[in-house]
C-alpha cells in the first residue's frame, strides 16, 4: 500500500515535471519562429526599398546633372546591400546605403525643378515610408531577439535551451551615421 | 506590451460590472414599480399576484430585470457584428486605396507594422473639413481607421503619423470593443429610464383615477418602489454617462502614451493635437453617442472640462507629451504625466520592463514649409476621384470638376470658353 502511494507521487511529480518542460520548450520554439517571421518582414522591406532605388536613379538623373557622385553612391552601396549577407554584415550595408540617400536628401534642396515632379514627389515618399518600415520592423524583430536571448541565458529556460541547442540570436542594427552627424546644410 | 492589456482588461470588467448592476437595479425597480402597481392595465395580466402582498412579490421586479437584460442582449448583438458598418454609415465614410492617397496609406501601414497588428487596418476618409480621425473595429483583424479630409489637407507627415499612430494605439488595446459595449450599455439605460418615465407621463392619468376607486390598495411598499424606481431612472442615465467617459478619458492617455512610443516621435502627435485644437471647423456629422470615438473631443460647444468631457483637456495631452524627455516609453510618459499632475494616466502594470527608446528627429519634409493650400486642393481631388467625378483639363490649364450626374455631353470652359467634350464612362 505505501509503495502504491509513493509509486503514484513520482508518477505525478514526474507529469508535472515533464509538463513544465514542455512548455518551456514550446514557450522557445514559438520565440524563434516569431523571431523568423520578424526577420522576414524587415527582409521584405529591404527588397522593397532595393526595388525603388533604380526607378528614383532614373527619374533623379535628368535633373541633377551635378550630382553623378551622388547617384553613383547610391547604386554601388545598393548593389552591396544586396549581396550582404548575415544579420551583422547587411545591417552594415543598408547603413552605408542610408547614408547614400540622406547624401541625395540634401542635394535635392538645390533642385526646385525636381522637387515639384509629381513622379518624384511620390517616389520620395514611398522611399520615406520604406525607410520607416524597415525601422519599425527592425524594432520589433529586435523585441523579439531580446526576448528570445532572455529565455536562453535565463534559468530554468536555459536548461532546456542548452538540451534542445537553441541559439542566441544577433540584433539587426543598422548603422545610421546621418543620426550623429548632422549634414551640413548653407543656406546661402 | 502585454502586461498593459491585462491590467486593462481587469479595470474593464470592474466598469462593465459597475455598468451591469445599474442596469439590472433600474429594470428591477421599474418592474417592481409598474407590474405590481394595482391600477395598471398590464397588472390585469397577473391575476395571481394580489395587490395585498406587493412587498413580498418580486415577480414584478425579476420580469423587469428580464426585459432590461432582453434589450441589452439585443442591442449588444448588434453593436458587435454591424456596429463598425453603422458607425461609419453614420459618418459618411467612404474606404479609400492605396492609390487615392499612398501618403496615409503607407502611414496607416507604417503604424501597424510598429504595432504589431495582424492585418493592417482599413482606411476611410470623412469628406468633412473639420480635423479629426478616429478607429472603428471589434478586434485588430476587423479594424478601420477614419480620418477626415480636413486632416489630411492641414497635418504634416509627422503629425499624420502622430494621429494615426495614436488610433492604431485604440486598435491595440481593444478599446473600441469595449467602449462600445459601454456605450451600447449605458444606452440600453437611457431608453429604459426614458420609456419608464414617458409611460409616467401617460399613465399618470389613469393612475389617478384608478387610485380613488381601489384605495391606496397598493399600499406603502408600492409607494416606495415607486420613488426608489423614478430616482433611479433619474439618476441612472447620468451615473452611466460618468462611468462611461472616465473609462474613456483614461483610455485616451493610454493611447497618447502608445503612440508615443510607436512612432518614438511625441511632438507629431502634440503638435497634431494643437492644430486640431486651434482649428475652427466643427465636424457635421457628429452627435454625443459618436463623440468619444474622434482623436478630440469633436463637440466644440461642450468642451466643458471635467466630469462629463469624453476627453482629456487637449492643452494637458499636449503638455504631457511636450514633456517627455528624450526617451520614447510609458516610464517617461507616466514622468511627464506626473509633472503636470495627472498622476493615473497610466495602469501600474504598463510601465514594467521598459527599456531605453531614443527619440527620433522631425521628419524632413515635415520641417519644410508645407503648402496646406495645395494638399487640400489634392485631398479633394482624391474625394471627387472617389465619388466618380470626372476630371477634364481645358488647354488654358483650367481643370474641370464633373459631378457623376452630369448629363450633357460638353462643358464650357469658364475662362477661355472653349467648349470641352465631357468623356463618358
Amino acid at each position: 500500500m505505501g509503495g502504491l502511494v509513493g509509486l503514484l507521487v513520482v508518477v505525478v511529480l514526474l507529469v508535472i515535471v515533464v509538463g513544465w518542460l514542455i512548455g518551456i520548450y514550446n514557450g522557445l520554439v514559438r520565440l524563434r519562429n516569431e523571431v523568423k517571421n520578424a526577420w522576414s518582414q524587415i527582409d521584405v522591406q529591404l527588397k522593397r526599398r532595393h526595388d525603388l532605388i533604380p526607378n528614383l536613379i532614373e527619374t533623379v538623373k535628368g535633373y541633377m546633372t551635378h550630382e553623378r557622385g551622388t547617384l553613383e553612391n547610391i547604386t554601388k552601396a545598393r548593389s552591396m546591400a544586396m549581396s550582404a549577407t548575415g544579420v551583422e554584415a547587411r545591417g552594415q550595408a543598408e547603413g552605408l546605403l542610408s547614408q547614400a540617400l540622406g547624401q541625395l536628401r540634401v542635394a535635392v534642396e538645390a533642385y526646385p525643378d525636381l522637387k515639384a515632379n509629381q513622379n518624384f514627389l511620390s517616389l520620395q515618399e514611398e522611399l520615406t515610408s520604406t525607410e520607416n518600415k524597415v525601422g519599425f520592423s527592425r524594432q520589433s524583430y529586435n523585441d523579439q531577439v531580446m526576448q528570445l536571448n532572455n529565455k536562453i541565458q535565463m534559468f530554468p529556460s536555459n536548461i532546456v535551451a542548452g538540451m534542445f541547442n537553441f541559439q542566441q540570436e544577433k540584433f539587426f542594427e543598422i548603422a545610421a551615421p546621418e543620426e550623429r552627424e548632422v549634414p551640413k546644410v548653407s543656406f546661402t | 506590451m502585454w502586461e498593459q492589456i491585462r491590467a486593462n482588461q481587469r479595470k474593464s470588467v470592474v466598469v462593465v460590472l459597475a455598468m451591469a448592476l445599474l442596469l439590472g437595479a433600474l429594470g428591477f425597480f421599474i418592474g417592481m414599480a409598474f407590474f405590481t402597481a394595482p391600477s395598471h392595465p398590464v397588472y390585469a395580466e397577473y391575476p395571481g399576484h394580489g395587490p395585498r402582498t406587493p412587498q413580498m412579490d418580486f415577480t414584478g421586479g425579476f420580469l423587469g430585470l428580464t426585459i432590461a437584460m432582453a434589450v441589452w442582449f439585443f442591442m449588444t448583438l448588434i453593436s458587435y457584428f454591424a456596429g463598425a458598418n453603422i458607425l461609419l454609415a453614420a459618418s459618411g465614410a467612404r474606404q479609400i486605396q492605396k492609390e487615392d492617397h499612398p501618403q496615409l496609406f503607407n502611414v496607416v501601414e507604417e503604424m501597424s507594422i510598429a504595432a504589431g497588428l495582424p492585418k493592417m487596418p482599413d482606411v476611410y476618409v470623412m469628406d468633412d473639413m473639420a480635423v479629426n480621425a478616429f478607429a472603428t473595429g471589434r478586434d485588430p483583424r476587423h479594424a478601420a481607421v477614419t480620418v477626415t479630409a480636413g486632416l489630411l489637407g492641414k497635418l504634416n507627415r509627422d503629425q499624420l503619423q502622430g494621429v494615426i499612430a495614436h488610433e492604431v494605439g485604440h486598435i491595440y488595446n481593444r478599446d473600441i470593443l469595449f467602449m462600445q459595449m459601454l456605450g451600447v450599455m449605458a444606452g440600453s439605460i437611457v431608453i429604459i429610464a426614458d420609456t419608464f418615465t414617458r409611460s409616467l407621463w401617460y399613465s399618470g392619468g389613469r393612475r389617478r383615477s384608478g387610485r380613488s376607486s381601489s384605495e391606496g390598495g397598493g399600499g406603502q411598499g408600492q409607494a416606495i418602489m415607486m420613488v426608489i424606481a423614478v430616482v433611479l431612472a433619474i439618476l441612472a442615465p447620468i451615473l452611466a454617462q460618468i462611468i462611461f467617459l472616465v473609462a474613456s478619458r483614461r483610455r485616451e492617455y493610454l493611447a497618447d502614451a502608445q503612440a508615443a512610443v510607436f512612432t518614438r516621435y511625441p511632438e507629431g502627435l502634440a503638435s497634431a493635437l494643437e492644430v486640431i485644437s486651434r482649428d475652427p471647423v466643427e465636424l457635421s456629422s457628429v452627435n454625443r453617442v459618436t463623440a468619444p470615438m474622434y482623436i478630440t473631443n469633436p463637440l466644440k460647444g461642450m468642451s466643458v472640462a471635467g466630469l462629463f468631457s469624453t476627453h482629456p483637456p487637449t492643452e494637458e495631452r499636449i503638455h504631457i507629451l511636450r514633456n517627455m524627455g528624450g526617451n520614447a516609453t510609458f516610464a517617461e510618459y507616466q514622468r511627464a504625466a506626473q509633472s503636470v499632475g495627472e498622476s493615473g494616466a497610466l495602469p501600474v502594470a504598463a510601465l514594467v520592463g521598459d527599456k531605453t527608446v531614443p527619440i527620433r528627429g522631425a521628419h524632413p519634409d515635415a520641417v519644410a514649409a508645407q503648402d496646406v493650400r495645395q494638399q487640400t486642393r489634392q485631398v479633394g481631388d482624391m474625394l471627387r476621384a472617389a465619388n466618380h467625378f470626372t476630371f477634364v483639363t481645358c488647354s488654358c490649364g483650367v481643370r474641370m470638376k464633373i459631378p457623376p450626374n452630369f448629363t450633357q455631353s460638353q462643358v464650357q470652359c469658364p475662362r477661355c470658353h472653349a467648349t470641352l467634350a465631357v468623356p463618358s464612362n
